[in-house]
């Protein structure tokens, strides 16, 4: 029986008010749910403070660099397959620095959990625009406004028939729970892209602001219907979509280890014979 | 190198199927009993160019490639007209009768008569060449058949008949050409190249993991990890691009797995950020850099050795490594099993330095004696106090105890910002100062397991002839060249050259009446290297830098 305490209780190095604390208590809570024990759990993350989210629960725990979260995490599953893997990172480290990453995890549709707390704003380097960020948002560094289209991370990954696309918000933490619940037990790349505001640098996508304009979906949207899919990933504005966008049966990818690399001896007799075979 | 050894060269347009024959040729030979190196030249593109396959084979043994040529195999004019001033006063051309032979001695081949279908024209070169060579036939038609058995009866039959055919049309034209002298009866040997060889020796050193992005020359060291990932489970992944291809490594090793790397000088300057990685999470992983000329794209299919500063110096901060240059084909596997082997004992990023010549290489080896490999240790998949366990935990050697996660009630954690010995992210300043001194701690390890350079002969009063990596074959000859002429010469090779052994080769130095480095890089990245660390000044530097290999003709003009 794992319990929220098996995944202790740390010191945070984040800002009074940030929507990290509260996808935390959404991941333990997912976790408990899911049953999993600590040690059975690797989180890879990358940098920023929502890269530190892993070093506040006791779990295996990689925090690499920035943006390559998801490279890490495919090497972890493809080495051992019994660990339940998740990247957690920040917009800035997922979709700006690991950008190739994310395209690449979606092709593959490796089995991994990919958790993006997406407050629109780099946070930790104080306030630059971030690939999320709406175009025109005035920002330190984009003093004119940022130049640029905003990434839609969700739309993306439903145009690339990405395994499990969902979005949360977080200030729904059991909503946002059940999403990473659903995400894990998805065989395959899970995105769930986490809204949530950055109280010291994005003065605009406050909590409040969210708060008017997410809705959750309902049983009336169909999350295997690509249209309706599409449709709901673009939504944005008045009002703001959470939930599941869209999932696909498509198999997860295989070509990894079938049991745990770090239990297997070398085959020897095998190897003679083909090292025998350069003759 | 006896005067009996024989320089074949094989050119033509990339996809006229010049290496088919070529390493067709090489294996018979070697199975026949000669000793052999191979050289590969070939141009950017996929097809046409001008591109050779270079076989130096000899009865006796034989080191490195030489420039003259005693057998010209021409599958296009251009390859004539390329090579006639290199032919020897022996040497003699092969060329399709319908190029002609543009003046050179030899043999205008009627290939559209002997060959049914162009496809089985690499066939009858082969029956020409085996005529001219004195090969025993047999040696070649095994080959076909083991090749084609596969295909069916009748490929095997079709490719034999233009074999035989051709032998017979070679053989009554009656050519004046030196046959090769029967080699001694030898025991088994093997055929491979340096990235197969680097391959099998990560293999066996327990290499189950390897992620890559396409770039020559070292893709072929990943390549020959699939051939084989079928029959023993070796997970290989191509990744979207370097940076994910070490990371994904790196992952993977903290996961259990025993990673090797492999790319060029372009794809490891994407990697550095995860070489100060895996300095920092002192995880184990072995990277082979297969060198190629620079900067940026350079001569992708040339060789050189410029890429030592780079590897040495990859990765920001501080921390240590061991970087490795095999000089030999054997080397290759040996040096990658120890590479593997010092990565997983030091939990650092270990390298493996070769270049495009040595990874195109295919040598004759004694078969590779795998028992007496030392064993690879393994990291932990227990620990007796899960909830005490420490990632990092401060030890005297700087290597700490690594458990793998997920097997064992305790969690692993890892970070490369700096840490608790718990693996804690941390601000603390003198648990830096702790972490950094536990960390360069192991070089001093990595330094008493270090691999001295060999000497090859006397230095006594001799010209001593340095050099690290593939240089190694070039300078053996031209070290022999000079013993010839009386003078007194030897060689001393780096196989490692990171770390250091100062007490190791600075009194072979000095017995030296002149030392020579001899290196494939325009500044003498080695002889910097050894000047910095030593003070050791060497009286002469010999470079290359224009993308072909080193031969004993290129150094003794320059001694």
């Amino acid at each position: 029986m794992v319990t929220e305490s098996d995944y202790g209780e740390f010191e945070t190095a984040w800002c009074p008010g940030c929507g990290n604390f509260s996808i935390r208590q959404a991941v333990v809570r997912a976790l408990v749910e899911l049953g999993l024990p600590p040690h059975k759990v690797v989180f890879s993350s990358g940098i920023g403070q929502a890269a530190k989210a892993p070093h506040y629960i006791r779990v295996n725990t990689f925090n690499g660099l920035h943006g390559r979260s998801l490279p890490a995490a495919t090497g972890i599953k493809l080495a051992n397959p019994e660990l339940t893997v998740f990247a957690e990172s920040g917009d800035g480290c997922s979709y700006g620095e690991g950008g190739n990453h994310f395209l690449a995890a979606i092709r593959r549709n490796i089995d991994i959990t990919a958790i993006v707390h997406d407050n629109q704003v780099y946070g930790l380097t104080k306030g630059q625009a971030s690939p999320t960020t709406p175009k025109g948002q005035i920002t330190k560094t984009q003093p004119h406004g940022a130049p640029s289209n905003a990434f839609n991370p969700v739309a993306v990954a439903v145009a690339m028939g990405a395994g499990f696309v969902a979005r949360g918000f977080a200030g729904a933490i059991d909503h946002l729970a059940g999403l990473i619940v659903a995400g894990v037990r998805h065989p395959g790349f899970s995105l769930i892209d986490v809204l949530q505001p950055c109280v010291s640098f994005n003065k605009v996508n406050t909590f409040a602001w969210y708060k008017q304009r997410c809705y959750e979906l309902g049983d009336d949207h169909d999350p295997t219907d690509p249209r309706a899919a599409m449709e709901r990933a673009n939504e944005w504005g008045e009002r703001i979509p959470i939930g599941v966008l869209w999932r696909s049966d498509r198999p997860a990818f295989a070509a990894g280890a079938v049991a745990p690399l770090a239990g297997r001896e070398t085959a020897m007799g095998r190897l003679r014979e083909i090292v025998d075979g350069y003759a | 190198m006896g005067a009996s050894a024989i320089n074949i060269v094989i050119g033509g347009e990339a996809g006229q199927g010049l290496v088919t024959v070529g390493e067709f040729l090489s294996r018979a030979l070697v199975r026949a009993g000669y000793a052999i190196v191979v050289t590969q030249d070939y141009q950017s593109r996929i097809r046409g160019g001008h591109n050779t396959f270079a076989i130096r084979a000899d009865s006796g043994p034989v080191t490195a490639p030489t420039e003259a040529i005693d057998l010209l195999v021409a599958l296009s004019a251009e390859t004539l007209d390329i090579h006639k001033a290199s032919l020897t006063a022996r040497g003699l051309a092969v060329a399709d009768a319908a190029v002609g032979l543009g003046g050179l001695p030899g043999l205008a081949v009627p290939y559209k008569e002997l060959s049914p279908r162009p496809l089985y024209e690499n066939m009858a070169a082969l029956g020409v060449l085996g005529a001219l060579l004195c090969l025993d036939p047999a040696w070649i038609t095994g080959l076909v058949r083991e090749k084609f058995a596969s295909k069916g009866e009748a490929v095997v039959a079709a490719n034999t008949a233009v074999f035989q055919a051709a032998l017979a049309w070679a053989a009554a034209q009656q050519a004046s050409f030196a046959c090769l002298p029967p080699p001694p009866r030898r025991g088994k040997r093997l055929m491979l190249h340096g990235n197969e060889a680097i391959a099998l020796g990560g293999l066996a050193a327990g290499v189950d993991f390897c992620s890559f992005y396409p770039m020559t020359p070292g893709t072929s060291v990943i390549q020959a990890c699939i051939d084989h990932a079928d029959r023993l489970g070796t997970v290989c992944e191509q990744a979207e691009d370097e940076i994910a291809a070490l990371i994904m490594a790196l992952g993977a090793s903290y996961a259990g797995a025993r990673p090797l790397v492999s790319t060029s000088g372009g794809g490891f300057a994407l990697m550095v950020e995860g070489v100060s990685l895996a300095g920092m999470l002192e995880t184990p992983v072995t990277i082979v850099v297969a060198q190629r000329p620079g900067p940026a794209t350079g001569l992708p299919t040339r060789t050189e050795q410029a890429d030592l500063d780079l590897v040495l110096h990859a990765g920001h901060g501080e921390f240590p490594r061991a970087v490795f240059a095999p000089g030999t084909v054997e080397q290759c596997f040996h040096l990658a099993h120890k590479a593997v082997d010092t990565a997983e004992r030091f939990q650092s990023p270990v390298f493996l330095l070769t270049d495009q010549f040595l990874a195109d290489s295919y040598r004759d080896v004694a078969p590779f004696d795998l028992d007496a490999l030392p064993p690879v240790p393994r990291p932990l998949t227990d620990v007796a106090d899960p909830g005490g366990y420490e990632r990092y935990a401060v030890t005297d050697s700087g290597v700490s105890p690594r458990l793998v996660p997920g097997l064992c009630p305790a969690t692993v954690v890892c970070d490369s910002d700096e840490h608790t010995p718990d693996g804690h992210i941390t601000e603390d300043l003198a648990v830096r100062r702790t972490m950094q001194d536990k960390r360069m701690r192991k070089a001093a390890g990595l330094a008493a397991a270090a691999l001295p350079p060999d000497v090859h002969g006397d230095p006594d009063g001799a010209t001593l002839l340095a050099c690290w990596g593939s240089t190694l074959g070039a300078a053996l000859e031209a070290a022999e060249c000079l013993r010839q002429r009386g003078e007194k010469a030897a060689v001393l090779h780096f196989g490692q050259v990171w770390p250091l052994v100062p007490d190791a080769f600075l009194p072979v130095l000095a017995r030296a009446a002149r030392t020579v480095m001899v290196e494939g890089n325009g500044v003498g990245q080695l002889a910097r290297l050894l000047r910095r660390e030593t003070g050791a000044v060497f009286d002469g530097l010999v470079t290359r830098y224009d993308g072909l290999p080193f031969t004993a003709a290129y150094i003794l003009e320059r001694l």
